[in-house]
């Protein structure tokens, strides 16, 4: 056993130890009780405590401070004694924080990074305006520098979540008399002011996670400005990469196969199996060992394959990259990529289920029809959200293609 | 389980390119055609490549092979398929060797396999005999006699059928055409009496050959494997050749993919590169995607195939699906997008699309794959 694997192998009974004392006897594999809402709580509390929300971020930052192999230690580990592991908002852990570790000042960091691992701070993002959706840099929200704080007015659209947030990282024009690129900043504020009101828009779904929101006279503090002056662009890119990295992470594609066996696992392969096809089978049946409707059968194994094919390639790409570099553009393929596809999950679903997958609401349809049926609307919006499929195509040929403008 | 070539890899890809850019470019194979080559390729050529270690790459030294694996031999390939260069690597090293190689006797494995790691045997795999691919849908018929068998049967595109040295006939010793069970594979001399090799030239100007048999002799030494269970050694090479001919149609989708977009920043039209037009762009980066998952699903079934893993066959079948989709959309777009020039017998997109076509065809189709895929998915 090398050095690394025998302190690996000691960080993993340290977790165990530590699970046995602070995983809620609720929330351990194989518990009869439902988890109460304090344990939940208190259960989120020893992660954060110990930076496992952000595993990776640095210790004085809130995060754990762990290497790569002993988050896979800790994600084992959690995975086998508990029934779930805790997670905090996304827009804070995946989107905010890696481009505060990048961009932001030693306060700004001390400030907020903590705070985000811990779940205290609910954070959304103030990208798209009404007039501003794919052309994102000609975006009007003005902030105008009034002592040591700015003053913000303009209206933002399509912010998921923010009638439950707390606060908003944001993107505004700062100067209007270059070219539109190089007039935006990057600044952070609290949302709980006077002057701030969000909308909350009904969707197709029914759903309605994205709101509008409007500034009049908002008022943000200067030093949450992150990164220089009419600099906040390069800093909006980079939040997009992780975006998109974050929306692509790969469907589930029934590719047992290729997966690990696990240590003590039987022998026996496991054939793989495609969720969707078993779908398909409670509503087709078979005709030859074969799903019964070649047409729609071909559409599945078409899906399956894709997905299999996407997974690796995400594989691959990870492998590829150097570590401690930040995601390229090959990550706006993946974006497009994996919205697509569930796009077709979304299509192929009510195909299977027929008139079943018509229905918007009662109990003459199951819950799990209506949930389907709600998620194939909301589907659609996967190729808009997080820059259109159409914007992604555009940056693929400009970055990765190099065509000519 | 990685999916990027290691150090040793990289060498061969870069050795692999660099020779074949210099001795087989696409000009090579055009020579070949033009001339109507008896043969189609360099004998002497495919001896160079030999030395060079590649037509022995997944042999055992014993017979001069570098026991190496799928991984390296798709290496190479891809880099033909960049080069449309026409080696017998898929009819002699893939399939024939590998069959004698899996089922041969020391003896055979002796008599056959040094030859082939030398460049000097040519084998040809003799199992299709309808257009479209069906694996066991076999009626030739091995008729055992005292001290042997009587071979009769008709087999189609058999890959470099017209200058093998050894054919290896898949025929049936039971059954009938479609069981699984009951074939069994044969070393059959191609000069023998009543074998008849009629060469084929087809669209991508290599050679395939028919192959009549009536009533050939053989010896009971000629038997390859065992009687009855010739399906798994053909399940073998299948699987193996699939993922074969894959990482040979990754090579053409990268080298056109490639050269469309430099065409793309090249060509003038309305007094702009038609590389600014969005119309062209969407399409171009719709492709880049495709060529990015062909390779990735080809590097890891090499890597199956290698490791032996379960769900192997699966993966090849996904290769082979995803390389010929994305194969046939990149030579039809990037021919398209070469316009009017892109129909010309000169430019050399539309070799690429010939070759592409006949490599989709060749051991099933998309839709071939797919529906196996599924199967072995379950559905």
């Amino acid at each position: 056993m090398t050095t690394t694997e025998s302190s690996l192998e000691a960080f993993r009974q340290e977790l165990s130890e530590w699970l046995k004392t602070s995983c809620p006897a609720s929330i351990l594999k194989g518990a009869d009780a439902k988890p109460s809402k304090a344990d939940h709580e208190a259960w989120l509390a020893a992660v954060a405590e110990r930076g496992y929300t952000t595993p990776n971020w640095p210790k004085e930052y809130g995060g754990g401070g762990l290497s790569k192999e002993e988050t896979k230690v800790l994600q084992q580990e959690v995975a086998r004694a508990a029934s779930y592991m805790p997670i905090v908002s996304f827009f804070g852990t995946a989107m905010l924080g890696p481009v505060l570790l990048e961009f932001g000042n030693e306060e700004q960091k001390l400030e907020h990074l903590p705070k985000i691992a811990r779940g205290e701070i609910n954070w959304c993002q103030g990208y798209s305006e009404p007039g501003s959706g794919s052309d994102l840099a000609s975006l009007q929200t003005r902030a105008v520098r009034e002592g040591d704080q700015f003053l913000i007015n303009g209206s933002k659209i399509w912010t998921t979540g923010a009638n439950h947030a707390d606060w908003i990282f944001c993107l505004v024009r700062t100067d209007t008399d270059v070219p539109k690129h190089d007039g935006i900043s990057f600044i952070l504020f609290d949302l709980h002011q006077p002057g701030v009101t969000i909308s909350p828009i009904q969707l197709i779904s029914g759903q309605s996670d994205f709101c509008q929101v409007f500034f009049e006279d908002v008022k943000a503090e200067a030093r949450n400005l992150v990164g220089p002056l009419n600099g906040g662009w390069t800093i909006a890119k980079r939040l997009l990469q992780h975006e998109r990295q974050m929306l692509s992470a790969a469907p589930a594609s029934g590719d047992d196969a290729t997966s690990r066996p696990k240590k003590g696992a039987s022998t026996k392969p496991k054939a793989p199996k495609s969720a969707l096809a078993e779908t398909a089978r409670g509503y087709l049946g078979d005709q030859n060992e074969r799903l019964a409707e070649p047409a729609l059968r071909d559409r599945i194994a078409q899906y399956e394959l894709d997905s299999l094919c996407f997974g690796l390639t995400l594989k691959r790409s990870g492998q590829q990259a150097k570590a401690g570099q930040g995601p390229g553009a090959a990550t706006s393929m993946f974006k497009l990529y994996a919205s697509e596809l569930n796009k077709r999950r979304s299509e192929i679903l009510m195909s299977v289920r027929g008139t079943d997958g018509l229905g918007w609401s009662g109990d003459t349809y199951t819950p799990i029809d209506l949930m389907e049926t709600r998620g194939w609307l909301r589907s659609k919006g996967n190729s808009i959200e997080g820059g259109t499929s159409e914007v992604q195509l555009n940056v693929i040929a400009k970055r990765v293609l190099g065509l000519p403008d | 389980m990685s999916l990027v070539l290691t150090e040793e890899q990289e060498l061969l890809k870069e050795t692999a390119a660099e020779f074949l850019r210099e001795h087989a470019p696409v000009t090579h194979l055009r020579e070949f055609r033009d001339r109507e080559d008896a043969v189609g390729f360099s004998r002497k050529l495919w001896k160079e490549m030999a030395a060079l270690g590649w037509a022995g790459i997944p042999f055992e030294e014993t017979f001069g092979g570098a026991e190496l694996g799928m991984a390296e031999l798709g290496v190479v390939l891809e880099e033909c398929g960049r080069n449309l260069a026409p080696y017998p690597f898929l009819s002699t090293v893939v399939m024939g060797g590998g069959v004698v190689a899996a089922g041969g006797t020391d003896a055979q494995k002796q008599a056959i396999l040094p030859g082939v790691c030398e460049g000097e045997t040519i084998l040809a795999l003799a199992f299709q005999e309808t257009g479209r691919f069906s694996p066991y849908a076999i009626s030739t018929k091995a008729e055992a006699g005292s001290d042997g068998f009587k071979l009769s049967g008709e087999k189609v595109f058999v890959l470099d059928g017209h200058v093998a040295d050894h054919l290896i006939v898949a025929a049936r010793t039971s059954g009938t055409a479609g069981e699984r069970d009951g074939l069994t594979l044969f070393l059959v001399d191609p000069s023998g009496e009543g074998c008849e090799v009629i060469r084929t030239n087809t669209i991508d100007s290599r050679n395939t050959a028919r192959v009549r048999l009536s009533g050939v002799a053989v010896e009971t030494s000629a038997v390859l494997g065992e009687i009855g269970a010739g399906a798994d050694l053909l399940d073998l090479a299948f699987d193996r050749a699939t993922v074969a001919v894959s990482a040979e149609l990754v090579g053409i989708s990268t080298e056109v993919f490639e050269r469309t977009v430099t065409y793309l920043k090249t060509r003038e039209q309305f007094g702009v590169l038609i590389g600014t037009f969005q119309a062209l762009k969407h399409r171009a980066a719709e492709m880049f995607c495709e060529v990015e998952l062909s390779q990735a699903v080809v590097l890891d079934a090499l890597r199956a195939l290698d490791e032996d893993r379960p769900g192997a066959s699966r993966l090849a079948s996904a290769a082979k699906a995803r390389c010929s989709d994305a194969a046939s959309l990149v030579t039809c777009e990037g021919l398209q997008m070469h316009g009017g020039i892109g129909m010309t017998d000169e430019e050399e997109i539309g070799l690429f699309l010939k070759r592409a076509k006949v490599a989709e065809l060749t051991l099933g189709d998309a839709a071939y794959h797919r529906d196996r895929f599924a199967q072995l998915t379950g559905f």
